[in-house]
């Protein structure tokens, strides 16, 4: 556990450095936006006078030097204030708080699905490196891998929802049901069905390819030659010697596809309606609302963080050899 | 010459380059084939596919040629990939190579830049600059750019590290080169290798970004992209399913294209993968 600590510990730390990178471009996109917070304050209350504008400037420390006002930023990031948002007139850091659920609930969902299949065609396809079905599932995945989540979106939704009418257009949930408990939750998990296919099938493809190119280096090694040469069924070699360990790359694929499937629920989300984070992004975009914009950024990056801190610990779990010794950045 | 040879052999390869070939075309042949803006309205609004021989591929919403719009957008979206990749890239190979070659705090200072713009979902990058400097083609070319470049530098740096101890680096110190001199021209060409064989993923990610961008109607509103026709079919998904998924076909084939293309060179390159088992 002392490894992992110290890993942990060793991450933080370059951690920060980048955090503040990015806190200063949000800043200074926050500072070439036009107006300023006190702007939307007396636009909300319906007016105001060039005084009390100044007065509001010097209370909020807004009339300062510009090291100043970052100095003011940063501590009201420290308090987990992200700002007011213009076009919903609420603090930025519950909208973030009421629609990040929707979107984790889609990324995570969408995750397993792509992992737990991509994984598992990658091993049919790694099983017999160049057999022909190893060729159709490279190819497959390959014209998967082209595929716009969009676009795919749209295509299921024309066969599934207004072809066949098997599953709901658009949404999270059918609005104004009542519906309580069990009945809510498979409520969800329909609506939830296209999008999470839409979203997570292009990363299954990715899987599949990273999983089958493992299996295709692990093959030639020699205790894969003496797991034969012990005459051990080829299903158990394929499973328990080759699958295995070309198992530990795709945890790092993992941690890489969180931020673009992030970046990939912002489309998914406005085709499927989908209140979530995302869609806050789109909606902060169309809205010309640049503390929503920015408080967006700033918690996907913290996101994107945590999960690769969390690929990190995984991996270092998995494979003893990490964190050991003084392995580079 | 035997890497053409062996390109030819490769099915995936020569299919890919055969629609990126036809693509190409279809871009270049736009203006001749269509003159005149593909966005002006040119015949009976929502006239169906292969019903009308002026308008094989029908007509959107507002009556718009949608085999034009096709072929006009092909020009956008392989200019916009071709571009933004090719900014990218550069970018990269700049920031890596100097970050590389200068190591300590330069190079410690733009690693952290490189990791505050990975962090940072790409496509919400993109979307942020886009929606700050106002959409045209040059801002959406930067966006793509912005977002892409980390992952080039990175393979560059790398490459870097290995080349700068080498003995013809230590020869080009000796004779008195200037050391921005040795990164840029000895350096740097020898770095090129990996960053390259990452083009492919970087002009198909562009093309892919610039889509999902003009389908959020965050592209140059002055130019027929597939995106943005995907989001105008959208709107009449039930009428008229076919002006959704014409375009998107199009999208399809663009980027199955380069990826294709991409495989085909790993493979002329790759001496045989070994058949074991």
């Amino acid at each position: 556990m002392k490894r992992i600590a110290a890993l942990l510990r060793r991450r933080a730390i370059t951690a920060v450095p980048v955090l503040l990178i990015v806190i200063a471009a949000t800043f200074l996109l926050l500072e070439h936006a036009p107006g300023d917070a006190v702007d939307s304050y007396l636009v909300s209350l319906g007016g105001g006078d060039a005084k009390l504008a100044a007065e509001l400037r010097a209370q909020y420390g807004l009339d300062q030097s510009g090291f100043a006002r970052f100095r003011l930023y940063l501590s009201a990031l420290a308090r987990f204030d992200l700002g007011w948002s213009v076009a919903f007139d609420r603090p930025v850091i519950d909208l973030v708080r009421e629609r990040l659920p929707n979107t984790l609930l889609l990324m995570a969902s969408a995750t397993a699905l792509s992992f737990g299949l991509g994984s598992l065609l990658g091993i049919a396809a790694g099983a017999r490196p160049g057999s022909l079905r190893d060729r159709a599932l490279s190819i497959g995945a390959l014209a998967l891998y082209a595929v716009p989540g969009f676009w795919l979106g749209l295509v299921l939704v024309l066969f599934f929802s207004v072809q066949l009418r098997w599953l709901p257009l658009a949404g999270m949930e059918t609005i104004a049901s009542g519906k309580q408990g069990l009945e809510r939750a498979l409520d969800i998990a329909r609506h939830l069905v296209l999008p999470v296919t839409a979203l997570g099938f292009i990363y299954l493809a990715l899987f599949l390819r990273v999983m089958r190119s493992g299996m295709a280096e692990v093959w030639p090694l020699d205790f894969v030659l003496f797991a034969r040469s012990k005459g051990l069924s080829r299903t158990r070699i394929v499973w328990r010697h080759v699958a295995r360990n070309a198992l530990l790359p795709l945890v790092t694929v993992l941690g890489l596809q969180a931020a673009a499937m992030l970046g990939g629920s912002v489309v998914i989300e406005s085709v499927f309606a989908i209140p979530g984070f995302g869609r806050l992004a789109q909606e902060a975009v169309s809205d010309r609302d640049a503390p929503l914009l920015v408080g967006v950024i700033l918690t996907s990056a913290v996101l994107v963080i945590l999960v690769n801190l969390t690929v990190d610990i995984v991996y270092a779990l998995l494979d003893p050899r990490i964190g050991s010794g003084e392995e580079g950045a | 010459m035997r890497f053409a040879l062996r390109f030819t052999r490769s099915g995936p390869g020569l299919i890919g380059a055969v629609i990126l070939a036809l693509l190409a075309l279809a871009a270049l042949a736009a203006p001749l084939l269509f003159p005149g803006d593909p966005l002006k309205i040119a015949g009976p609004a929502l006239t169906a596919p292969f019903t009308d021989p002026a308008f094989p591929f029908g007509t959107d919403r507002l009556g718009r040629d949608v085999l034009a719009g096709v072929f006009h957008g092909a020009r956008a979206s392989l200019a916009v990939g071709l571009a933004a990749a090719f900014a990218a890239l550069a970018i990269g190979l700049v920031v890596g190579t100097l970050a590389g070659f200068a190591g300590g705090f330069i190079d410690e200072a733009l690693m952290r830049v490189a990791d505050a713009f990975q962090i940072v979902p790409g496509f919400l990058l993109a979307l942020a600059f886009v929606s700050t400097l106002g959409a045209s083609m040059p801002t959406v070319i930067l966006a793509i750019a912005l977002s892409a470049w980390a992952e080039p530098a990175r393979l560059a740096r790398a490459e870097v590290l290995s080349i700068r101890e080498r003995d013809y680096v230590a020869a080009a110190r000796i004779i008195g080169m200037h050391p921005l001199e040795i990164a840029f021209r000895e350096i740097l060409p020898n770095a090129l290798p990996p960053v390259l064989a990452f083009a492919a993923i970087t002009v198909a990610g562009a093309i892919l970004t610039e889509a999902a961008l003009s389908f959020l109607g965050l592209g140059d509103p002055n130019v027929v992209t597939w995106g943005a026709m995907i989001a105008e079919g959208r709107n009449v998904l039930r009428a008229a399913p076919f002006l959704s998924i014409i375009p998107g076909l199009a999208l399809v084939s663009a980027v199955l294209g380069v990826y294709l293309v991409s495989e085909g060179v790993s493979d002329a390159l790759r001496p045989r993968e070994g058949r074991a088992a």
